[in-house]
């Protein structure tokens, strides 16, 4: 081989070694730039459990919280709402709540603590498309819709049409695949709860 | 290609191809001489381009991208403080409806006279992908007024990512930077806005111009003028881009910017198609508004999305069925196997089945502003249904229409 003669295969290993350490080097570039969309620290701490007084919370009636930018729902149901937990299971798309999401002291019909079954807390985004269901207590409601006089109040999606029960389970056939989330969160005295954090049904 | 040697058009030339561009692009660019009403939507395309870059420049002097200033800079400082400032946002609002009407009109124009076809499968690839950039920037846009529908519309569309399997949690928090719709989401989405996704576009229709006068414009006909040329090498049926069709695009511009005037002065709002009006009141993320649409132009892929119930505790199966409600589009020029280009040389009940096609399309755009009961899902699902036959059966259907005979040069009817 001359001296001015192509080594061709030296200048195609050439290219391929340069192409190849100047793609893992973009590669690395890159991590900051995606990194840089993950939550920030600020974002991070603001995600903190918060507190709720339930104290003047009177049977029937429920209380919104934001926690982690998400609304909270804090219900105080009734003994005739109780009731109802039991009887609808037929209709509910999930009634054991086993492919929905909650912490297992609350995989329950009243998916609540065993101390406090009638409070339920639950993340008020609806697992169809994240919008926030309205609470609907009374029977005669003007959204039953295909239920009809079946469904006893509960939880009706103004976006897609999802209905829940005072569970947040959600009914079959409806456009939201699962049960309402229930957070994390545990009772810190009989009247004061903190969401955002782990209990147990001990 | 002629050279000036002297003067400072030869000076400039002799450095910069200023002569050849124009020449090559505009003066002695040939473009078939039947074009008809439906070739004024790519000129208009452009001319929105330029209304909304220029709005858009201007808005961004006065807008804040934070949550807490968002709304206040908008709806007060623009709107009502700022000089001529609600004139502006007005351009920019309805410049932005006006863009996907008229991209609209261009797409079907495609669709017409076969302009996807070969050789001009990339013109419609990177005109494919100038609409999703366009999407992009129309959706990230609507959020920055910071309004009820701004979050909420934005709500929706993020939280479609996380029903993505597996990642799809993880994904949707990494795209919002925050558990929820917050500052974080919002100085993204302007800068994306604002920046990145412009320059995309930009280089998108750069292409796209490119592709198209390397293979030269599609007619009404759908004949290649290109292969019947008199001695000089012009096509016999082509007549240079500049000045006649500069010219006759300007009287489109004219007509255009005569409705243009006419929503901006006299219905911004557009009844609420074109600004909705719970975007009057700025965004709360603990009250959902009753009734959540996208905008109009977002429609009828929304009611895909609906119309396609959630599959073993999953929504992601609409997810897929909206996704590929666009993707299939990419598709098209090899899914039409019919060599005809033009629909004026193609069976009669194909265009029985491309007019269907426009009303189901026009169908699920309205049902997306509605809410959904049993008969409108039911509609909707029809609706999707012919959709997507219409263009997954179109490898068997296209091969079977008998055509008319298609003719040696265009015509002029």
């Amino acid at each position: 081989m001359s001296a001015d003669a192509v080594n061709n295969s030296k200048r195609r290993l050439l290219v391929a070694a340069t192409s190849v350490v100047g793609a893992v080097g973009a590669g690395f570039v890159a991590v900051p730039f995606i990194k840089s969309w993950n939550p920030s620290a600020k974002a991070l701490a603001a995600g903190a459990p918060v507190l709720a007084d339930i104290s003047k919370l009177e049977e029937g009636q429920m209380i919104t919280v934001e926690w982690r930018g998400k609304p909270v729902y804090i219900l105080n149901r009734t003994d005739e709402s109780m009731k109802v937990l039991e009887s609808d299971t037929d209709m509910l798309a999930d009634a054991n709540s086993d492919s929905s999401k909650q912490p297992e002291y609350c995989k329950n019909p009243g998916r609540s603590y065993d101390q406090h079954t009638k409070i339920s807390v639950m993340e008020g985004v609806c697992t169809h498309l994240g919008c926030a269901p309205k609470y609907v207590p009374d029977l005669n409601n003007p959204f039953a819709g295909s239920l009809g006089d079946s469904w006893k109040g509960g939880f009706f999606c103004p976006c897609h049409g999802s209905i829940y029960d005072l569970s947040g389970r959600v009914y079959s056939s409806m456009p939201a695949p699962t049960n309402l989330p229930v957070p994390p969160y545990k009772y810190e005295s009989d009247t004061v709860i903190l969401i955002g954090q782990d209990g147990s049904n001990a | 290609m002629e050279q000036k040697s002297n003067g400072v058009m030869g000076w400039i030339d002799a450095r910069y191809p200023a002569t050849v561009t124009w020449e090559k692009h505009l003066a002695k660019y040939y473009t078939p001489k039947n074009f008809n009403f439906w070739y004024f939507f790519g000129s208009l395309a452009f001319m929105v381009l330029v209304i909304q870059i220029l709005s858009g420049v201007f808005l961004t002097m006065f807008y804040k991208p934070d949550t807490a200033l968002a709304f206040q800079s908008v709806e007060m400082g623009i709107m009502r403080d700022v000089e001529w400032g609600w004139l502006i946002r007005y351009f920019h609002s309805t410049g932005a409806s006006a863009f996907f009407i008229v991209v609209y009109l261009h797409m079907f124009r495609a669709l017409l006279y076969g302009s996807y076809k070969k050789p001009r499968e990339l013109i419609w690839i990177f005109g494919m992908l100038i609409f999703l950039a366009l999407m992009a920037e129309g959706f990230m846009g609507y959020l920055l007024p910071w309004g009820q529908m701004s979050f909420w519309g934005a709500q929706v569309i993020i939280n479609l990512v996380s029903a993505i399997p597996f990642v799809g949690e993880d994904l949707s928090i990494w795209v919002r930077g925050d558990f929820v719709i917050g500052d974080a989401t919002l100085n993204r989405f302007f800068s994306l806005h604002v920046a990145a996704i412009p320059l995309i576009l930009i280089g998108l229709i750069f292409a796209h111009i490119v592709a198209l006068h390397q293979v030269g414009s599609n007619n009404p006909d759908g004949v290649e003028i290109k292969k019947n040329k008199d001695e000089n090498g012009v096509p016999k049926d082509g007549i240079p881009f500049h000045p006649y069709y500069s010219v006759k695009d300007i009287v489109g511009v004219i007509v255009f910017l005569m409705f243009f005037s006419i929503v901006v002065f006299f219905m911004p709002e557009m009844f609420g198609y074109f600004l909705e009006h719970a975007n009057f009141e700025p965004a709360n993320p603990l009250k959902t508004p009753e009734h959540i649409a996208p905008v109009w132009y977002f429609t009828p892929y929304y009611s895909v999305l609906r119309a396609v119930p959630s599959i073993a505790g999953s929504a992601f199966p609409g997810v897929i069925a909206m996704g590929a409600s666009i993707v299939i589009l990419f598709f098209l020029p090899w899914l039409d196997r019919n060599p005809v280009k033009s629909i004026r040389y193609r069976a009669g009940w194909y265009k029985i089945l491309l007019a269907i096609f426009v009303i189901t399309f026009i169908i699920l755009g309205v049902l997306g502003t509605l809410a959904p009961t049993d008969g409108r899902t039911l509609l909707a699902q029809i609706c999707t249904a012919y959709y997507f036959a219409f263009f997954l059966l179109m490898p068997i259907y296209t091969k079977l229409e008998k055509n008319k005979p298609v003719p040696e040069r265009v015509t002029m009817k």
